[in-house]
């Protein structure tokens, strides 16, 4: 079998040919490496390529599985996470200047979990500067490119994770979503990603944008795949203080179940005005066909969703403001010549930041400042109150939510980076789900007249991520948008 | 929306320093931000609760045990200055 063929495979494709033997961990390892070496000058979705580790973890796992010790599908698979994971031994740097060679001395806990499942690590991928964007243009590094089409943005910002699993430079990617940073690049570049509810993936070891709205996931080629990524990553954990003691289905005991019955509900304020007519037709036509496979389809309306663009803009820099005080030139990362330590942290951060992440950083800083406390942060947090009891409330009538996952398809490379308050409404669709801390889903439902992408995003009940599961993988084996690649 | 003189104030606070330039274009875009947020004026949130987690979920506590991370090594091998098992700084004051 060709090389490129192997790599397009999912990763349940791909496992019964590790566990038989037919292929080698070292191989795949190799022929992903080879693969990002000769086409991610084009696309810039990595930022670190990890070749001689990768390639020694994989003989590694080769030899476990020669010995008869194969533990599950994700054995030998290759694994390109976002660079805000904490790696041990491989640097990470969340496409920032200031963690310029940091290479940390732990691993996140999903990270752990991963590479215990036989994951093999074949590099870390680019993003917007401390998860701050939605265009993957705040990298300080390089700009990533869509490979839909070279001229336009892959989404952000995980648009290096999105980018590279649509191009087979990675079996899967592991995002981060504190607004839509999983899905909307999922959707820009027709992949699967999933935004977990809040508490199901611990946090520990992933660099913090904004505490109360983070949440880690899987970006995948297909629904199977994510069911399998989110098997082995989610999970109580001790280290996370906000982390749910639950107990852990099977995910993959939700794919291949009717849909026959489910109640959808269609919130009518994520058709309107604003969102493109090619958008919100594909994603009418997906929900359409999961009426004719038996849903049972509906409106509803969560009235205050024209209000979550203004929360998230309060909230989550109030939050980075916060997090992003540590990294002041003392213990790790960039340190700035200075000779007083007000001058150390105020040279590092100067000389360290990009100009979003210190956008943020002032807007934090201010709505957190004596006297505008209760004008704007608490403001925020009681409009959030309204937002969530939206769902909860429409959650008693219907079992999942669809919804286009953005409002667009992929723009132009710089169209809308002078204007930051537009930029931030391409988050408009995906940022309520994280204001209420239920999981949501981007998978491909289609393309609009310029080969660009279209995600559908189903919004479930807390915990429910199985319900998801079930939707998404009957609508992906009715239409296999999934299948289709880009031309590189 | 907000003054040259509060963009000056917020930069100390967060211990930026900013160019002239830089200060300008902060009064015009988080002044734009600022007008954008104020969407919520028109909300009646009188008696409504704030929302700190979407998940309610209480305070953890653990018993106060020593355990043996092992990271100092490690962890002083990253600093871009250390002394000893210290992290070393310019003078204070």
């Amino acid at each position: 079998m060709m090389e490129k063929e192997l790599l397009q495979k999912s990763i349940h494709e791909i496992a019964p040919k590790l566990k038989n033997r037919e292929i080698s961990a070292h191989e795949l390892a190799r022929f992903q490496i080879e693969r990002i070496e000769s086409l991610d000058s084009k696309l810039g979705a990595y930022l670190h390529i990890c070749k001689e580790k990768a390639l020694t973890q994989a003989k590694a796992i080769d030899e476990k599985i020669a010995k008869g010790n194969y533990t599950g599908p994700l054995m030998g698979i290759p694994l390109g996470p976002k660079d805000i994971y904490l790696t041990e031994g491989i640097p990470t740097t969340c496409a920032s200047k200031i963690l310029e060679g940091y290479v940390p001395p732990y691993n996140s806990t999903v990270i752990q979990k991963l590479l215990e499942s036989g994951m093999v690590i074949v590099g870390k991928i680019n993003m917007d500067e401390f998860a701050m964007g939605s265009s993957n243009e705040n990298s300080a590094y390089k700009q990533v490119k869509n490979p839909w089409n070279l001229d336009c943005v892959p989404g952000g910002s995980s648009g290096g994770s999105a980018a590279a699993v649509s191009a087979d430079l990675c079996f899967a990617s592991l995002g981060t979503d504190t607004g839509g940073s999983i899905r909307q690049p999922a959707s820009l570049c027709s992949i699967v990603g999933l935004k977990p509810t809040y508490g199901r993936v611990s946090r520990y070891g992933v660099i913090a944008f904004a505490s109360s709205l983070d949440q880690m996931g899987p970006m995948t080629k297909d629904v199977e795949d994510c069911a399998l990524l989110m098997n082995a990553i989610a999970g109580y954990d001790a280290r996370d203080s906000t982390s749910i003691d639950m107990s852990i289905p099977d995910y993959t005991s939700f794919l291949r179940k009717p849909v026959k019955g489910l109640k959808i509900g269609m919130p009518r304020e994520y058709f309107a005005e604003g969102i493109h007519p090619s958008v919100r037709d594909a994603v009418q036509k997906a929900v359409a066909s999961l009426e004719k496979m038996g849903a049972i389809v509906s409106e509803v309306s969560l009235p205050n969703t024209e209000y979550a663009c203004a929360v998230y803009y309060i909230l989550a820099p109030a939050e980075a403001s916060s997090n992003l005080a540590r990294f002041d030139g003392v213990r790790y990362g960039l340190r700035a010549k200075a000779t007083t330590l007000h001058e150390l942290y105020e040279n590092t951060k100067t000389q360290g930041f990009g100009p979003e992440v210190k956008r943020r950083i002032m807007l934090g800083t201010y709505v957190l400042s004596a006297g505008y406390y209760d004008a704007y942060y608490l403001k925020a947090q009681k409009a959030r109150t309204l937002i969530r009891n939206d769902f909860l409330e429409v959650f008693k009538k219907v079992d999942v939510l669809a919804t286009p996952t953005a409002p667009t398809t992929a723009f132009k490379l710089g169209e809308k980076t002078s204007d930051p308050v537009c930029m931030y409404l391409s988050d408009i669709c995906t940022i309520p789900v994280n204001l209420a801390g239920l999981p949501g889903m981007s998978l491909p439902c289609g393309f609009d007249d310029k080969n660009l992408p279209i995600g559908l995003q189903l919004i479930g009940k807390p915990f429910d991520e199985g319900t998801l599961f079930t939707v998404a993988h009957a609508y992906e084996q009715a239409h296999s948008w999934h299948l289709k690649k880009p031309s590189l | 929306m907000i003054t040259l003189k509060e963009v000056e104030k917020i930069a100390h606070l967060s211990k930026l320093s900013l160019s002239e330039s830089e200060k300008q274009k902060f009064v015009v875009e988080l002044g734009n931000i600022l007008g954008f947020v104020e969407k919520l004026d028109q909300l009646d949130l009188k008696n409504v609760a704030a929302t700190s987690h979407a998940v309610e979920v209480t305070n953890v506590f653990r018993e106060d045990k020593i355990v043996n991370t092992n990271v100092k090594e490690k962890a002083l091998a990253m600093a871009p200055e250390a002394e000893g098992d210290f992290f070393r700084v310019p003078k204070v004051l």
